[in-house]
This record gives structure tokens, C-alpha cells and sequence, in this order.
């Protein structure tokens, strides 16, 4: 049985119909990308799933439990952290206060301080930063931090809407490598993209949104070499 | 001599615009909202004191108890009943729904108790201290202060250490993030207008102490003022609300002894726009972060 299922999803901003017709799923252990144009609904879907948007139609399931009947703010301490897209990271806030924040639904002192700590292994700047305010923080410095505020809930599954958007190239790789020693650790992914190429190379599979509907899905390497996605999203 | 009694007497006086300024400071922060019924539950406040005062045998702990639970009550359930289904609406539709349950309070408190003010109740034989020849301090005042002092202390240390403060910090930055965090968003911003209305208790106790009259109408002006010193201070920002409480007594006071009684008022709100035109977001109100 797969980690995540979506269903026939469907969801409307009033009378705008932004999900039309939305079914993935989504294994233990994979990295899932879900590409798509500006405007596809990539992150009206990751909303939905969070319980920050409430779906029209359609079912959601993780690890066999309904998440359209779980109340949202428990929908993290069954083990889904969301990174959304802009970060959205407690600009007025320390670093330190925004991992602890992360870390809000877990109770045992001496397990947070361990993965706080791993955090601090992985990203030294953050440990360093630690007491700034993460508003002063710069654009990657910050996505950094997105990241690892989503890793002290110790998730199952990290959703990730746009990670590398507004980020120099260089940035770029370094966060898909991160991603990618995430996935390793044993977190599974469902990553949005719009910076396709990137997200092909590293997904186990891949589907790709247009206005509302999955038209395509495979592995990711058999989607990287199809003609249409090509043309489309890879600018070839 | 009788500045220093003045100063502790706008002391006193700013102690009460400051636990009001701070109820109205976190509900906007929270549900960027005016609560412009926050002046009423003062009102309600002292009439429960005094209704307990007068009928539960005169333990004046127990009618205190009595105060705060009625407020803490009835600001949840204002929230719950008037504002939440407004949340996400035009923030004028929200605070015209704020203006009618204010003018509901100030109704219902008029038919219960009329329109004749009422002497509140003498829950504490306090004497005034007196030092040296001639300055006399009123005991009410030096509780006053005292209790509104440590009250600060408390909240300064609820939001900066405790975790429903930093839900409560996440919460009044973003709300959608603070719920992908797990918070309860609904739970924090009830309880953020309980602490408020039980501010806005403690504000109705040290009011009818202080003037030993209440009326339907006595929640309003000190609403009025403590919003100002609210936005005087920085609105949202906690501190601010403190010390433009405690700064808008002790301008009021000074006034009315040095200036002119009738004036005091007007000078209140002309400090208030001045500082407005030097600093727009208020002495201590927050800079816009830069977004990278
Ligand atoms: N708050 C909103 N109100 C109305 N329409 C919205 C809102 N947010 C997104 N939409 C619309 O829903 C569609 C999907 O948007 P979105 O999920 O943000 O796409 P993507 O993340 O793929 O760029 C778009 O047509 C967008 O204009
Ligand atoms: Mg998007």
C-alpha cells in the first residue's frame, strides 16, 4: 500500500476550479516530483493535502488514515512536514525559536535536542545563526532553514513546493543534494517543481499537473526523454 | 512634593490603560483585529466584582475569581460566536461587528443595572503611605502599580518562553505556517482573547478601586485610551503597550495637575499624534521585515 494516496481530488478557490481531476500516489522511500507550468495547481495540491485548503472532492490517505477527517493541526504529528513555497520561515522570529517550532508537536525534550543537533551537523551556518533573527537570514540561508524547521517534526514524508525557486544556480544543486540526503536518511519526498530538469534527476517518478489534471506520469528517467515533456518543460 | 504624588497617581492611572492596551495589543497581533467591545469587558468585570462582591458574602478574592471567569468566558465566546466567522472577511466588517458588540455589553449592562452609577464595593482597607511631612500615597495606587507590574513580568515571560507564547508569536506572524508547524490555531487565538479579557478583569478591579463608580459606560473611555496608548506604544507589539499605557497615565495625570483638568484629554491625544508623525508605526511598533 502506498504512503500517500491521492484521489480524484478536487479543489475550488469560490467558483475558480484550480484541481480538477487529481490522482498520485506516493510510495515509502520514493522521491516523487510533480511538475507543471505556473498556475497548475502544484501548490494548491501540497495545501490540500495539509489541511490548509479544504478539497471539493475526492480522498486523501496516509498510512491508511483519512486525511480529509483529521483536523489540520494534527495532520504534522502523523509525520507529514510541509516546506511551502517562499519558505514562509517566522521572519521575526530566531532561528532557534523557528526549529523549536518545528519541532512543536513532539514532547520528549532530549529527542528534540538530538535532532536539533542533527540539524546543526548539517547546516553549521544555521548553529552559527542560531540567536540572529531569521528575517535577516539571506535567501538561501533561509531555505536552509525551511528545510530544517520541516526535519525537526521528524517526518514520514517532507512535502517541498518549490524549493529552489529565487536561489542562484549554485544554491540550486546544493539544495537538490540536500534533498537527496534527505530522501537517503529514510524520509520519503513529494517535491514541486518548476525547474523540471532538475527534479527529473533526482525523482524515482514523476507526473506532471497541467490546469488542474495529471496528464502524464512515469519514472523519471522515462519522462526526462519523452518528447512532450521535453518541449514543454525542459526547453529543448 | 505633590509632583511625585501626581506621577504615582498617573502611574497608577497608566498601570490600568496598560493592562487594557496590552489585551487590545494581543488580540490585533493575533487575529489582526480591534477589538473595540475589549473596553466593555472591563465594564463587565467590575459589575461582576461588584454583584459577587455584594452577594457571596464579601470575600473580595472569591468576587475577583468571579470577575475573571465571567470575563475570560465571555471574551472566548465573543470570539467564537462574533469574530471567527468573520476571520478571512473585509477587516471593516469585523470591526463594525466589534462597535455592535460593544454597544450589546454596554445594553445589557443597562438593563441589569440601570443607567445611575454604582458605588463599587471597598474590597480592601488599604492606608495611604505617607512619607516625609506631606506626600501622601494613595494605598490603591501603590497595589495598582504593584499587581500590574508583575502581571507584565508574567506575560513577557508566557510569550517569550513558554510554547503557547511562541504558538501565540507564530500564530500573529503566519497563520497558515504556524498551522503546518501543528499548531492549533483556533485554540491559540482563544486563548489569546482569554488572557486579554482576564487583563481587561484585573483592569475593571484597579478601575472601580481606583474611582469607586461604575457605570454601563465606564469601559468606554478608558477603551478609548488604552487603544491609543496601544498604538501609541506600537500596535501589536507588547511591550509598546506597556509602557504607551503607563506613559498616557502619566501624561494624562501631569496634565490635569499642571495644565488643566478639562485639557487633559486633548493634550493626551495631541502627544499621541505627534508621535504618530515622527514615528508612524508608534515608539516601539516593528519594522516591515525585508523579504529576501
Ligand atoms: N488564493 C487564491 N484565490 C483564487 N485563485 C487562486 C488562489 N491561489 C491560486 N489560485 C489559482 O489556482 C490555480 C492554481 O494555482 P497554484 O496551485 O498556486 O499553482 P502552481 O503552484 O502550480 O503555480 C491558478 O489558476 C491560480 O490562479
Ligand atoms: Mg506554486
Amino acid at each position: 500500500m502506498a504512503l500517500l494516496t491521492v484521489e480524484h481530488l478536487q479543489v475550488n478557490y469560490g467558483v475558480i476550479k484550480a484541481i480538477k481531476d487529481v490522482s498520485f500516489e506516493v510510495n515509502q522511500g520514493e522521491i516523487i516530483a510533480l511538475i507543471g507550468a505556473n498556475g497548475a495547481g502544484k501548490t494548491t495540491t501540497l495545501h490540500t493535502i495539509t489541511g490548509l485548503l479544504q478539497a471539493r472532492a475526492g480522498r486523501i490517505t496516509f498510512d491508511g488514515v483519512d486525511l480529509m477527517k483529521t483536523p489540520p493541526h494534527k495532520i504534522v504529528s502523523m509525520g507529514i512536514a510541509h516546506v511551502p513555497e517562499g519558505r514562509r520561515i517566522f521572519q521575526q522570529l530566531s532561528v532557534y525559536d523557528n526549529l523549536r517550532l518545528g519541532a512543536y508537536t513532539r514532547s520528549n525534550p532530549r529527542e528534540i535536542a538530538d535532532s536539533l543537533a542533527s540539524v546543526y551537523d548539517r547546516f553549521p551556518r544555521l548553529k552559527e545563526r542560531r540567536n540572529q533573527i531569521a528575517g535577516t537570514l539571506s535567501g538561501g540561508e533561509q531555505q536552509m532553514l525551511a528545510m530544517s524547521r520541516a526535519l525537526m517534526s521528524r517526518p514520514k514524508i517532507m512535502l517541498m513546493d518549490e524549493p529552489s525557486m529565487g536561489l542562484s544556480p549554485l544554491l540550486v544543486s546544493e539544495v537538490f543534494d540536500i534533498i537527496r540526503e534527505i530522501n537517503e536518511d529514510g524520509t520519503t519526498v513529494l517535491l514541486v517543481e518548476q525547474n523540471a530538469k532538475k527534479a527529473l534527476s533526482i525523482a524515482d517518478r514523476a507526473y506532471v499537473l497541467e490546469t488542474g489534471r495529471i496528464t502524464l506520469s512515469g519514472p523519471a528517467v522515462d519522462l526526462l526523454h519523452n518528447d512532450q515533456v521535453k518541449k514543454a518543460y525542459l526547453g529543448e | 512634593m505633590s509632583f511625585i504624588s501626581n506621577l504615582i497617581g498617573g502611574l497608577s492611572l497608566g498601570s490600568i490603560y496598560a493592562l487594557i492596551a496590552l489585551g487590545y495589543t494581543m488580540v490585533y497581533g493575533i487575529a489582526k483585529m480591534l477589538n473595540f467591545a475589549h473596553g466593555d469587558i472591563i465594564m463587565v468585570g467590575a459589575f461582576t466584582i461588584f454583584t459577587a462582591a455584594s452577594s457571596l458574602g464579601g470575600n473580595p478574592f472569591v468576587a475577583i475569581l468571579c470577575g475573571l471567569v465571567t470575563c475570560v468566558i465571555l471574551g472566548v465566546l465573543t470570539e467564537k460566536i462574533a469574530y471567527k466567522p468573520l476571520r478571512g472577511s473585509s477587516p471593516l466588517a469585523v470591526l463594525i461587528t466589534a462597535i455592535g458588540v460593544s454597544y450589546f455589553l454596554q445594553s445589557v449592562a443597562l438593563l441589569i443595572f440601570g443607567s445611575t452609577q454604582r458605588p463599587f464595593p471597598k474590597l480592601f482597607s488599604l492606608s495611604p503611605i505617607r512619607i516625609g511631612k506631606d506626600l501622601v500615597i494613595k494605598g490603591e495606587s501603590i497595589v495598582t502599580l504593584g499587581v500590574t507590574l508583575v502581571i507584565m513580568a508574567g506575560i513577557m515571560l508566557l510569550i517569550n518562553k513558554t510554547k503557547i507564547g511562541k504558538a501565540m508569536l507564530a500564530v500573529s506572524e503566519d497563520k497558515g505556517a504556524a498551522q503546518l508547524m501543528g499548531v492549533n490555531v483556533n485554540r491559540t487565538i482563544s486563548i489569546t482573547f482569554a488572557i486579554g479579557s482576564a487583563l481587561a478583569a484585573v483592569a475593571g478591579l484597579f478601575y472601580g478601586l481606583t474611582y469607586n463608580f461604575i457605570g454601563p459606560y465606564t469601559g468606554s473611555m478608558p477603551g478609548i485610551k488604552a487603544f491609543v496608548a496601544a498604538v501609541f506604544g506600537g500596535i501589536g507589539s507588547i511591550p509598546g503597550a506597556m509602557i504607551g499605557g503607563i506613559l498616557l497615565g502619566v501624561i494624562e495625570n501631569l496634565s490635569k495637575g499642571y495644565i488643566s483638568t478639562e485639557l487633559s484629554d486633548g493634550i493626551v491625544f495631541a502627544v499621541l499624534i505627534l508621535v504618530l508623525l515622527i514615528k508612524p508605526t508608534g515608539l516601539l511598533g516593528k519594522k516591515i521585515a525585508e523579504k529576501v
